[in-house]
């Protein structure tokens, strides 16, 4: 075991209401990948922003190579050695990929810019991290994964020793994960100390040699990952005892419910976006839509919803024929999708927790049907209160929020309009082991009180246990439809590989 | 005098109250300038009543100031979603036309001619919503046809004339005096109370936040940003219909190349003190007329200093650059850093 490279002592950062890292000691050593753990709100993200110079911290000290660091951004803390990726990926959408790592940067030569040296130190650097992209591409024409690999090779394009990742595979598949993590063994064989934040326990077991856990902004201790039953690491986040813990975990499977569709749509296609497809989806009933990231469940979800149009085929509601033209159409017919991409898709940053979640009710009502403001704090308590949102005031700027925190407001904000389906697109983003828990319990009370749900979600075990059916995407066409026996992790997996559950060699 | 105990009392006590509020800066920045004033420019704080209505520079600043005021509530909720207004000063320009047109020349009534100008606000409002909303043309372009077109539009509907018109009532809205004081304050006042009562009675105004905050994810929450867009423009048009109403009357006609020329910028100028950003989201409708008072005091200040005209706007710039680095968040921190005194102001002004 090699001698911390990064030693912080009794760090401290209060927010108006809350005190967000109350003396957390934290160590990183070279040639370790250290995970930092804890609940949504615990203080991951403050502790990696007091450190990175992003928040001025209020007490305690960070030691650097023997070297007292104070960074008052993350510039000077890239300076001296710290190069983070933060939660809330901080890329310019409009720049070309090579633009995005070399940014602050730029080799120039009396003051002109070298394009030519940019695009090569964007590829290398891209390269190093075996993703194959064209570097003059624009950023947003990238997936969210690729954005995410582009903002990693420009935090490894210095010459740091630090590296910090907050949740840096929240949008990632399991192959780009398994890429992805061979590129930080590899940072740390090369003698990086790596910090890593995720809410994945697989990963973080498959990865981290030493575990931190930290809850409400305390230190709960720092353990060997070998040496950390998974258990009790879950304990440890959630302060509960490990009975409890297990007791949370149990859940019978769900039988699907007998009846007519809510929804069915036959040959519902868009071209260049999914192909016709047919599907249907009962009161009662989750529908789990798998695939591969790009495989055309994000877009089955948007055409369900009319943020596009479908040009092929039909579609029913309670038997009668129906169309999403706009999102408009779908509030009126108490549709609701809880998006992919929180922070572009869903979040008003600048409105308070309390206006983030009355929003998509108030647009059902209209401009002139405001919701009287008791009726407003009365959804909003008894929100914060069902999905365990954790703010210090109703009033407070849903950007104050932990990243998990605002996911819970947004899934609150549609459940608030008491819609009828409910389209999720990876709900449980970024979603702490115990929220998630609590969620999928919240979900499967709503869904036998006769909610019709249309689940997508990455993860093939959650996917598998919370789903009656399951319809697998890829290449943007339903291959597969699994039920009964099938819904399991391997069958899934197959269907995806090969297109069909039953015959793993076809 | 206990006048001016009781005026100093009361301006305090509104700063005390709005501490923690963004207003509380350009509210601060018109005391510092009255406070200068009062101890500086010799008869600046004197009033006079004549037939029963007060003279002063202070009232000269209420009218003088009531065009800008009126353009600058609109242009609050225009830039609140993000976009800008150029065209309302020619807008001003155009109602001013239509005005005199219809009592001048039609000889048709002065409500006639009130609604007929109003009506012209909201068409070109229209307008520009449509383009804004309906065409998705960027605003600054969108609205610089009407900007540049509208004195044209003008013109025509005068006929290159200047029509001079002396109806009563219609002199009265521009230099009458209710209860003492100008008419336009009670015109100003009104229009305030409404358009707060239309904000924020209604969920106008949290749509119009949600706009200008993030478009796509109200998009995707089911709002019509459009429809939002189309409105805010419209009732921008409305405003300055009523501001060229004002303006005309001011000078008893209609006069297509001066009515409310560059008042457009003084609007935005006075919103951007006020406390709401460029960039769109939050607004603060108090803050506007605070800020439109601010931006007249200044001009005032400067005209009775005998400042000359071509260099008035050096000082201007300067007091206005002032303001907004004192809502910077950035400069704020830094100071907060050293001296840990100033308040904090709630709802992230910028
Ligand atoms: N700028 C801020 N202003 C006020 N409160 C804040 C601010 N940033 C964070 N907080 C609060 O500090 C606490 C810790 O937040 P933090 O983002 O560190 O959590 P986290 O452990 O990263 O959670 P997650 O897993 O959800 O990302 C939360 O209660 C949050 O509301
Ligand atoms: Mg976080």
């Amino acid at each position: 075991m090699s001698e911390p490279i990064l030693s912080c002592r009794g760090l401290t950062k209060r927010f108006p209401g809350v005190v967000a890292l109350d003396g957390v000691d934290f160590f990183a050593r070279p040639g370790e990948v250290h995970a930092l753990m804890g609940e949504n709100g615990a203080g991951k993200s403050t502790l990696i922003k007091a450190l990175t110079g992003v928040h001025p911290r209020d007490a305690g000290e960070a030691v650097l190579a023997g070297k007292s660091i104070h960074p008052r951004s993350p510039r000077e803390a890239e300076a001296a050695g710290i190069s983070t990726v933060y939660q809330e990926v901080n890329l310019i959408p409009d720049l070309s990929v090579a633009e995005n790592i070399c940014l602050g940067r730029q080799e120039t030569t009396l003051g002109f810019i070298r394009w030519g040296a940019i695009r090569e130190r964007a590829s290398a650097a891209l390269a190093r991290l075996g993703v194959a992209v064209d570097v003059d591409k624009t950023l947003s024409d990238c997936s969210i994964a690729i954005q995410q690999l582009v903002a990693i090779a420009r935090a490894t394009d210095i010459s740091a020793r630090v590296l910090i990742l907050d949740e840096p595979t929240s949008s990632l598949d399991d192959s780009e994960v398994e890429e992805l993590f061979t590129v930080v063994r590899r940072l740390r064989d090369e003698g990086w100390a790596i910090i890593f934040v995720s809410h994945f326990l697989d990963q973080v077991y498959a990865l981290a040699d030493r575990i931190t856990v930290l809850r409400n902004g305390k230190l709960v201790g720092e353990f060997l990952a070998a040496e950390l039953p998974r258990l009790q690491l879950v304990a440890h986040m959630m302060g509960r005892s490990i009975n409890e813990v297990e007791a949370l975990q149990h859940r019978e499977p769900p039988a699907r419910p007998a009846g007519e569709p809510l929804v069915s749509v036959r040959g519902f296609g868009r071209r260049a976006s999914v192909r016709p497809l047919d599907l249907e989806v009962r009161r009662g009933e989750v529908l789990g839509l798998a695939g591969l990231l790009g495989s055309g469940r994000t877009e089955v979800a948007r055409l369900l919803f009319g943020l596009d149009r479908a040009d092929s085929g039909e579609m029913h509601v309670e038997g009668k024929p129906a169309a999403m033209r706009s999102p408009q159409a779908s509030l009126r017919a108490r549709f609701a999708l809880t998006p992919e991409d929180r922070k572009s898709q869903a979040i008003l940053p600048n409105l308070t927790v309390r206006e983030n979640l009355i929003i998509a009710l108030q647009a059902r009502r209209g401009i002139w049907r405001k919701i009287p403001r008791q009726e407003q704090d009365r959804l909003v308590s008894q929100f914060t209160r069902a999905l365990g949102i954790k703010t210090s005031s109703p009033e407070q700027l849903i950007r104050n929020l932990s990243g998990g925190n605002q996911q819970k407001v947004i899934l609150a904000r549609w459940l608030a309009t008491e819609p009828r389906l409910l389209l999720l697109d990876e709900p449980t983003r970024g979603i702490d082991v115990g929220a998630q828990a609590d969620i999928e319990r919240l979900l499967a009370k709503l869904r036998d009180e006769g909610l019709a749900i249309i689940f997508i979600c990455a993860d093939t075990a959650e996917l598998a246990r919370n789903s009656q059916r399951i319809a697998v995407m890829r290449d943007r066409a339903k291959v597969a439809e699994l039920t009964g026996a099938d819904l399991n992790e391997q069958a899934i997996m197959r269907a995806i590989a090969h297109g069909d559950a039953s015959h793993p060699s076809s | 005098m206990w006048i001016d105990l009781v005026f100093w009392a009361g301006f305090a006590g509104l700063l005390w109250v709005n501490r923690s509020r963004p207003v509380f800066w350009p509210l601060l920045a018109l005391g510092l300038l009255l406070l200068f004033n009062r101890f500086t420019t010799p008869g600046f704080f004197d009033l006079e009543i004549r037939d029963g209505r007060l003279y002063g520079s202070l009232v000269d600043v209420i009218n003088q100031g009531s065009k800008v005021m009126l353009l600058a509530l609109g242009m609050t909720l225009v830039i609140a979603t993000g976009g800008v207004d150029l065209s309302v000063g020619a807008i001003m320009a155009i109602a001013g036309a239509v005005l005199a047109q219809v009592v001048g020349v039609a000889h048709l009534s002065v409500t006639v001619a009130i609604v007929a100008a109003l009506a012209a606000g909201l068409l070109a409002g229209a307008w520009n919503g449509l383009l804004v909303a309906g065409l998705r043309i960027q605003p600054i372009v969108a609205t610089l046809i009407l900007m540049v077109a509208g004195r044209g539009i003008a013109q025509l509907i005068t006929d290159g004339q200047i029509i001079n018109f002396e109806q009563p009532a219609l002199v009265f809205l521009g230099n009458g005096s209710l209860f003492g004081l100008p008419f336009t304050l009670t015109l100003v006042l009104a229009m305030f109370i409404f358009t707060a009562l239309l904000v924020r009675g209604t969920a106008l105004g949290l749509f119009i936040e949600a706009v200008g905050d993030n478009e796509t994810a109200s998009h995707f929450t089911g709002l019509s940003a459009q429809r939002v867009k189309f409105l805010v423009y419209v009732f921008a048009g409305f405003c300055a219909g009523l501001a060229g109403l004002v303006a005309a009357s001011n000078i008893k006609s209609a006069d297509a190349n001066h009515a409310g020329l560059y008042l457009e910028l003084d609007a935005i100028l006075a919103v951007v003190v006020g406390g709401t950003a460029l960039t769109g989201g939050r607004f603060q409708l108090a803050g506007s007329l605070v800020g439109a008072l601010l931006i007249q005091t200044l001009s005032t200040t400067l005209y009775a200093r005998n400042v000359s005209a071509d260099i008035a706007p050096v000082p201007k710039a300067i007091v206005i650059l002032a303001v907004c680095l004192l809502q910077s968040p950035v400069l704020r921190g830094k100071i907060a850093r050293l001296g840990r005194f100033l308040p904090k102001t709630k709802g992230g002004a910028a």
